[in-house]
């Protein structure tokens, strides 16, 4: 979001961010607030418990604020501003009680608070110090663990080789993409494979999955075509949002391939379930 | 209220309060990826140039006249657009004379307008010399005038350009600033990089949709 | 067989149009095989990351530059470019544009227009305009030429006519042209240049684009690698340029990266086979060369889009096509499902400031949001952002005072309600812990058919216990407080 302006009149002509300098992180805290994420909550909570475990496996307290309940992201991408902004608000009062960093098990909602939250608040300027204060102190999860945990992963798993997918935001918001491939690199077990067109998206970018169903079902039928070509037992990615739809369009497809939360795969990796075949 | 006032006028109603942003302008972006050890840039031009087929000979100041002979026989060229009045005209044409070339040299020495069928049907090949080069791109630079006008470098299929290695800059806002571009350019100014080509169909390249099908470049290497 | 979609028979809305082009493998697969080769060339073209973001920098502020003192470029230019013998018209609509371009043509009593490559002619629908009028105006690039042959639109800003194959293009050449049936792409070529040819010499006017139009100078920039581009602008004895007033840049140095962003962006090309800087006509002592030089300038919703600072930045655009090559919709429903003059990423957001946000309401939400588009434009206009806030102007009260020309449009009293109801779940926790109770314990009644969404896939289940459930329940036994 472009803040640099050469003057401050709100008509200025605008220029792009500049390019930041990498993000710098800090010492592992001893606790952290998890946000779980809507999707996670009603469909996928067991890898939102795999990404309690996995933070409190790395001596990290995890803090579940009851109050919870979306980031906002939903009526902010329909074009329902006020809504969202409400919404966003009062995930902001909640997160700031207790001020601890925020993990996020899912890379849109991360991107939210780093990223969109200010956009939302932009005519707001007493909340922005509140806002980039929040956007500071928030994680992916798949971020947090390599980065400010530095986790040492041993894996206890079978020998198998899966295929990653990122969600858009996540990759080209945090650099997700990188980070779960060096999660991943430290289970030796594990061979990740490359999948063709591996950095497109699988066409969920929530409701447009429902707006727009004709393009939207091409794209995770070429998604989920791409991933079973790979050579891959199963996908693991770190979104909720993504895994819904790559799912949801295996179940319908009657195919036997699936996709697994992150947490979910690498908590089950470094406790020694066996993971599944090599194909 | 006209239309050029009308436009304006919405233009500076929407920039009401601001203030122009100032012109920001890192030269080191456009120069410094972009340049070369001199003895480098031939290398690096005739890379490039060769890479989109166009034909390209290191040759001498006394020996280029015998190659643009070979290089029509090879193709069976009867006729040759140049320019009797530049120096590289004479030169050409002493040699031609001096050998017996069967080639006929032509000269653009009429408005396009008198002899359009014969340009655009007739003559098979034209050479001309350039303003120089520029390495980082594979390109020839050239300033048409009454001598060498716009058409010539584009009609006639064949294309043989003159290119004095001295004349070769890294990169080309190097070579605007060092010629002070700015302060005045001719009615056009080409910068030529290959023969013509499309990929329209299929993404399959094509040379010669327009403009000349093959493009010869001559480096003067101590020129 | 492709289908081949004449201009007046689009089906009239996006989603109808998208169904028909996914069902055509023909032209699915065309396209995907195009914009896979755009987009490694693209990346070919920029080895090195710290150069193409330095650049791309750059070329965002120099347009950025640009905007912010606009109007007082474009009288610079119109001095300048008058100075040197140019003459210089302004148009607000495409109507007044055809108007002065007609006029120019009629002056000289001219019946044939051979044209170069221009979108903003396609914003006047210039053929049509001046076929009406009794005069040909003949597209010469190759690809706009077998788009025109065949009555088609473009279905791509730079490779019009990417949607076709070989085979068709020799069905068309035979059919319209009277030539021999051949798929060797080289004589194809070959009969669009013989046939070209002899228009460019017989044309009274050439019209062209302009890629940058320099203020310090009174310069057009024009580039190509067919070299029609030069031959209309250098042949006819008339040339009229037609550009958008966003085009202009202060001075000669900026199109140095402007030029580099564009060919490397567009189809990876260092530079393009010829780049054509004009800043008058035939002089005295020159022999070729148009008489007469004109430029036409043209509004048509721009100014409109300059009102608004964030609308501005689709302004910065340079027409390389790269946030088309990139994304994952064009890729899949090619150029004409768009409907209008601009297809891909950029036409969602610089068309409803030219036709209104009302004509092409489905545009905003043709999205995924995936971000590839902001990725690779070349001038870092942020092309998600801008489809998030058309998205909030689609919704909008139409009764209410509307920001970009014809929003309200997806205005609707029920969603507005869903959306109200969707706020008040997620800001009282004791409602949103019901309804998790409530979507968990009854899981089982969750409907098999989900509207939109099961038609793609199987209906969605929630678990057995939310992770707010999971979650008081782990850390009361681990000790840990939940707050």
């Amino acid at each position: 979001m472009s803040q640099l302006f050469y003057d401050a009149a709100p008509n200025a002509t605008r220029v792009s961010p500049e390019r930041g300098p990498e993000r710098h992180y800090p010492e592992k805290p001893e606790a952290v607030t998890l946000f779980g994420t809507c999707v996670v909550d009603l469909f996928l909570p067991e890898a939102g418990l795999d990404a309690i475990r996995l933070l409190e496996r790395e001596g990290v307290r995890v803090h579940f604020p009851q109050e919870q309940s979306c980031c906002g992201q939903p009526a902010w991408t329909s074009g329902y501003r006020d809504e969202a902004k409400a919404v966003a608000r009062a995930q902001l009062d909640i997160l700031d009680r207790s001020g601890l960093p925020v993990v996020v098990p899912s890379g849109s909602c991360a991107g939210m608070f780093r990223h969109h939250y200010r956009v939302l608040f932009a005519d707001e300027p007493d909340m922005l110090k509140r806002v980039e204060a929040l956007a500071e102190r928030t994680f992916e999860l798949t971020e947090f663990l390599l980065k400010v945990c530095r986790v040492q992963l041993a894996d206890r798993g079978a020998p198998s080789r899966i295929a990653l997918h990122t969600s858009c935001s996540a990759r080209r918001e945090m650099n997700t993409h990188l980070h779960a491939r060096e999660l991943l690199q430290q289970l030796e077990g594990v061979e990740r494979v490359d999948h063709d067109h591996e950095s497109e998206c699988c066409g969920f970018g929530g409701t447009f999955s429902v707006r727009m169903p004709e393009v939207s079902g091409a794209m995770v039928k070429d998604k989920t075509r791409s991933l079973m070509d790979s050579g891959a037992v199963e996908m693991v990615t770190a979104d909720g949002g993504c895994l819904m739809n790559i799912n949801g369009s295996l179940e319908k497809q009657k195919e036997s391939f699936r996709g697994r939360h992150l947490a979910s795969f690498l908590w089950e990796r470094i406790n020694g379930a066996s993971a599944g075949e090599v194909a | 209220m006209s239309a050029r006032a009308n436009i304006l006028g919405k233009l500076r109603d929407s920039l009401a309060g601001t203030t122009p942003r100032p012109d920001e302008f890192d030269e080191h972006l456009v120069t410094k990826p972009w340049r070369y050890a001199p003895e480098d840039r031939i290398a690096r031009l005739r890379s490039l140039m060769e890479a989109v087929h166009t034909e390209v000979h290191q040759c001498r100041s006394d020996s280029w006249p015998e190659l643009v002979a070979a290089l029509l026989s090879e193709r069976n060229l009867t006729n040759l657009l140049c320019a009797p009045d530049k120096e590289h005209g004479r030169a050409l044409q002493a040699h031609f004379e001096a050998t017996e070339q069967k080639v006929e040299l032509l000269a653009y020495d009429q408005p396009v307008e008198a002899w359009k069928d014969e340009l655009f049907w007739k003559v098979e090949a034209s050479l001309t010399g350039t303003l120089g080069g520029i390495a980082a791109t594979g390109t020839l630079v050239l300033w048409p005038d009454g001598h060498e006008p716009r058409l010539m470098s584009l009609v006639p299929p064949v294309h043989i350009a003159l290119l004095k290695a001295s004349e070769i800059h890294d990169n080309l806002y190097d070579m605007m600033v060092a010629q002070d571009w700015a302060a005045g350019l001719p009615t056009n100014v080409l910068l030529v990089s290959g023969p013509s080509k499309t990929a329209d169909i299929e993404q399959v390249l094509a040379y010669g949709a327009h403009g000349p099908r093959e493009l010869i470049v001559l480096v003067l290497e101590d020129a | 067989m492709s289908q081949r979609i004449p201009v007046t028979e689009l089906t009239p809305d996006f989603r109808g149009r998208a169904e028909e082009a996914l069902a055509d493998g023909q032209l699915r697969n065309n396209f995907r095989v195009a914009m896979d080769s755009l987009m490694t060339k693209r990346a070919n073209a920029f080895p090195d990351a710290d150069e193409r973001e330095g650049l791309r920098e750059l070329g965002n502020r120099i347009k950025a530059g640009a905007l912010s003192r606009l109007p007082d470029l474009l009288e610079q230019l119109e001095q300048k470019l008058t100075e040197n013998g140019v003459k210089v018209h302004w148009a607000e609509t495409v109507e007044e544009a055809n108007n002065l371009v007609h006029g120019i043509i009629e002056a000289r009593k001219g019946s044939q227009v051979v044209k170069g490559k221009s979108m903003v002619s396609e914003e006047m629908e210039m053929n049509d305009y001046l076929a009406e009028r009794g005069i040909e105006c003949l597209e010469s690039d190759m690809g706009e030429y077998i788009v025109q042959l065949d009555n088609e639109k473009p279905s791509h800003i730079i490779m019009p006519a990417i949607h076709k194959n070989a085979r068709q293009v020799s069905k068309l050449f035979h059919d319209k042209l009277g030539e021999p049936e051949t798929e060797d792409v080289n004589q194809l070529i070959r009969i669009g240049r013989r046939t070209l040819r002899r228009k460019f010499m017989e044309a009274d006017v050439g019209v062209s684009g302009v890629n940058f139009a320099v203020a310090e100078t009174g310069t057009l920039l024009l580039v190509e690698n067919e070299g029609n581009g030069r031959m209309s602008t250098t042949a006819p004895p008339v040339h009229i340029a037609v550009t958008g007033i966003e085009k202009v840049v202060p001075n000669l140095r900026d199109v140095v990266p402007l030029v580099s962003l564009l060919t490397r962006s567009a189809l990876g090309q260092p530079i393009t086979t010829y780049v054509n800087l004009i800043s008058g006509p035939r002089k005295p002592d020159e022999l070729d060369g148009p008489e007469e030089v004109h430029l036409v300038l043209l509004d048509n919703g721009r100014t409109g889009a300059f009102a608004d600072a964030q609308m501005r930045q689709t302004l910065n655009c340079i027409r390389c096509g790269a946030c088309m090559n990139h994304c994952p919709v064009y890729t899949r429903v090619g150029g004409h499902t768009y409907g209008e003059v601009y297809p891909g990423p950029i036409g969602k957001i610089i068309t409803p400031h030219m036709a209104g946000l009302d004509k092409v309401p489905d545009h905003p939400s043709a999205s995924s949001l995936c971000g590839a588009c902001g990725d690779v434009c070349p001038v870092k206009i942020p092309i998600p952002e801008l489809l998030q806030r058309l998205r909030q102007e689609n919704v909008k009260d139409p009764e209410q005072p509307q920001q970009v020309k014809g929003g309200g449009a997806k205005y609707s009293r029920t969603e507005r309600w869903i959306w109200r109801g969707w706020q008040m779940l997620n800001t009282r926790p004791a409602l949103y812990r019901s309804f998790l109770w409530a979507a968990t314990r009854f899981r089982v009644l969750a409907p098999k058919k989900a509207g939109p969404w099961t038609e793609n896939h199987s209906a969605p289940v929630p678990a057995r216990r939310s992770l707010h459930d999971l979650a008081a329940r782990h850390l009361d036994q681990n000790g840990g407080r939940p707050s």
